[in-house]
């Protein structure tokens, strides 16, 4: 087999994302009308608008299509195993607190297989941004109903539709103990840049869920048309709600959407907590980790 | 290099070794640990708890084993040395991030107080039934280094051994201790700092933008290191990857990258592999043993020798790799191997496979719970030395 074909630019012009892409990388393996490259565009959108410096910057990202996004963002990025970018973000964030750490992956994998430790990850406060990519559906392997997938909604696992309760995410991410949760869909990319940069400046455990589109597998089984129709569909049923209590963020099968900003507050982050209460048990005597090996 | 005083706690101890381990962390420089409890094991994570606040390091209990061995990558990534400790249940959980450690190449330390399983098992007695989970634990193909003490004072000085094996091979490496040497406790000698020999990482010093995370040193066959956050802005994945780290979903990449991480532990067997022999000149029987069941089996060698039988005692201080060559060598010398182990029989295989029909292999099975009686060891060597 080939290396993937390389599309670096021709001499004399440049991509606005050059610097944040691996170009030697391009093009990715996602499906036309997939989400996922609106969501990769808001992400470089919010680094920019807050000029964080790239090095100081980390992408995390378990298993499945939204997995695949830390292989194309050029900073250190670490493709994971399935569920597990949380806790793996959490060692890489705890022992090197200057990174911006930020977790993307797919509504699978964070609230199904890595949903213990997106509730703990929540609950400790650990300043971690994530970005949770939910097209309602398991697309990386071929269309099995997820824990996100609407009552009704076909899947290829639920052949005669879903009648499993799915996680609203929102009041998850809140009851757990997050700091700031938005809602956004991948129609929405000014609010969606907006939400991505606040959360990144967020101290403390953030979550942005965005709605994606995904016309191969979710759109297909359940008839909703191209990618182009699940769009439209966002523009005329998303409703703006900010500050929405999160208990009624249910979503329904081609029902209506709540976006919108709904927690932003402060709590004390796990680090600030750790070192505050030993500093006052220990006193002088308490040594903050430094952080290298010798 | 020598260890960091500060976590050094130079002098004499009366400690378990669970607690011995703990401290063996502490003087190989371990700054991270990620644990979560699980008995026999969690006196490691108490002492490592109460102690890292003053020597700079971060302890986080996890909410299970999965996302403990996890971290402990992440920490390895960003330069912290890092660690997990667990028993059975929970070493069957962190097979999967185990697996993610040995393809990422990540520097880490496993300590595994075995206690009799499978399944719950025998929560607060011995077992040595992980031993082939240690091997073949995680799916895939590849090659672990493994070490398994005896006494506090190894739990003490086989902990630093593994830091050091898992720098120097940038492989996840396994403590495989037991509920009876984790809860003995002995007096354990911790020598001063600059006597704690301690393998550095193999740290990349090459320009920022030309760093390759997998671009393999010929010598070692051992990619160098960096850490997160220092600029090289570089990927890693469980994917079969090539030198960039980028996945490439080919059986050619597959055979240079798995190839490559089996070939560093097993072309260098001969460099990793630890024993202690003794009387092995002329041994007409030669006793195989591990872990507690090498001290049990003192007793019955002695008396065997009293009895006038030749006898040998290879101790496996290191239990992965497997010592092959050792096997190979004394197998057309010998009449018999004796190997004693607390489970119906794993290494005992590795055993008679490599003596290969040359010498009589005689395993002494122990269901776990407690250690050998050691007349069935005894009587297990006169059965090879007829």
């Amino acid at each position: 087999m080939k290396e993937p074909a390389t599309l670096a630019p021709e001499s004399g012009t440049s991509h606005p994302m050059d610097e944040l892409l691996r170009m030697d990388r391009i093009p990715h393996i996602w499906c036309p009308t997939c989400g996922l490259g609106t969501v990769v565009t808001a992400f470089a959108a919010a680094l920019e608008k807050l000029e964080l410096p790239l090095d100081d910057v980390a992408v995390v990202s378990g298993i499945g299509c939204t997995g695949r996004v830390a292989g194309y963002i050029k900073v250190d990025s670490f493709h994971t195993t399935h569920g597990r970018a949380l806790p793996f973000a959490t060692g890489l964030h705890l022992t090197n607190p200057k990174l911006k750490v930020v977790v993307i992956s797919g509504d699978g994998d964070l609230v199904s297989i890595g949903g213990n430790h997106f509730i703990h990850s929540a609950r400790r406060n650990v300043d971690i941004t994530v970005v949770c990519v939910n097209n309602f559906i398991y697309a990386m392997t071929g269309g099995q109903v997820a824990p996100t997938t609407p009552l009704t909604a076909n899947a290829s696992t639920m052949p005669y539709g879903n009648y499993e309760r799915p996680f609203n995410i929102p009041y998850l991410a809140e009851s757990s103990g997050a700091v700031y949760v938005a809602r956004w869909s991948a129609l929405h990319v000014r609010r969606l840049t907006t939400a991505i940069a606040e959360a990144l400046a967020k101290p403390g455990f953030s979550v942005v869920e965005v709605i994606s589109p995904c016309s191969t597998l979710y759109s297909r089984r359940n008839r909703l048309g191209t990618g182009l129709d699940l769009m439209k569909f966002y523009h005329d049923n998303c409703v703006i709600k900010h500050d929405a209590d999160t208990r009624d963020l249910d979503i329904g099968f081609q029902k209506e959407i709540v976006v919108g900003k709904f927690v932003d507050i402060e709590r004390p982050t796990y680090v600030d907590s750790m070192n505050e209460w030993y500093g006052s048990v220990f006193g002088d005597d308490y040594e903050p980790y430094e952080g290298s090996v010798k | 290099m020598t260890a960091d005083p500060k976590g050094v706690l130079t002098g004499e101890h009366y400690l378990d070794g669970d607690h011995a381990a703990a401290e063996g962390a502490l003087a190989a420089g371990c700054r991270f640990f990620a644990g979560y409890p699980i008995t026999p094991s969690t006196e490691v994570a108490e002492r490592i708890a109460a102690r890292f606040p003053k020597v700079g390091g971060i302890f986080v209990q996890m909410e299970d084993e999965l996302a403990s061995m996890a971290a402990i990558l992440g920490g390895s990534w960003a330069g912290a040395k890092s660690m997990t400790v667990t028993s059975g249940p929970g070493f069957s959980l962190m097979m999967e991030n185990l697996g993610l450690g040995l393809m990422m190449e990540v520097p880490t330390v496993i300590v595994n107080v075995q206690r009799g399983g499978p399944s719950t098992g025998l929560p607060t007695l011995p077992g040595q039934a992980d031993i082939m989970q240690a091997r073949w634990g995680s799916h895939g193909d590849y090659e672990i280094i493994a070490v398994s003490p005896s006494s506090p004072q190894e739990a003490f000085d086989h902990t630093i051994m593994a830091f050091n094996f898992a720098e120097k091979y940038r492989v996840p490496t396994l403590v495989m201790m037991d509920e009876c040497v984790g809860h003995m406790t002995e007096k354990i000698v911790v020598p001063q700092p600059e006597d704690i020999e301690i393998v550095p990482r193999k740290w990349y010093e090459g320009k920022v933008g030309d760093y390759l995370p997998y671009e393999v040193d010929e010598k070692d066959m051992i990619p160098w290191m960096v850490k997160a956050g220092d600029g090289h802005r570089f990927h890693t994945t469980g994917l079969t990857h090539d030198e960039r780290g980028y996945p490439v979903m080919n059986a050619d990449c597959q055979e240079k990258c798995v190839g490559r991480l089996v070939d560093k532990i097993r072309k260098r067997v001969e460099d990793i592999v630890v024993l202690e022999e003794d009387e092995m000149d002329g041994a007409e029987v030669v006793v195989v043993s591990y872990g507690i069941s090498s001290r049990v089996a003192i007793p019955a060698i002695e008396r065997a020798r009293r009895d006038g039988m030749k006898v040998g005692s290879l101790r496996l201080v290191t239990v992965w790799p497997f010592p092959d060559f050792r096997i190979r060598e004394l197998a057309p010398k010998v009449k018999s191997f004796v190997i004693p182990e607390i489970n119906y029989g794993q290494l005992y295989y590795e055993i008679e496979r490599c003596a290969g029909g040359q010498a009589k292999t005689i395993l002494v099975p122990h269901g776990g719970g407690w250690v050998h009686d050691d007349q069935d060891i005894y009587d297990a060597i006169k059965e090879g030395a007829k």
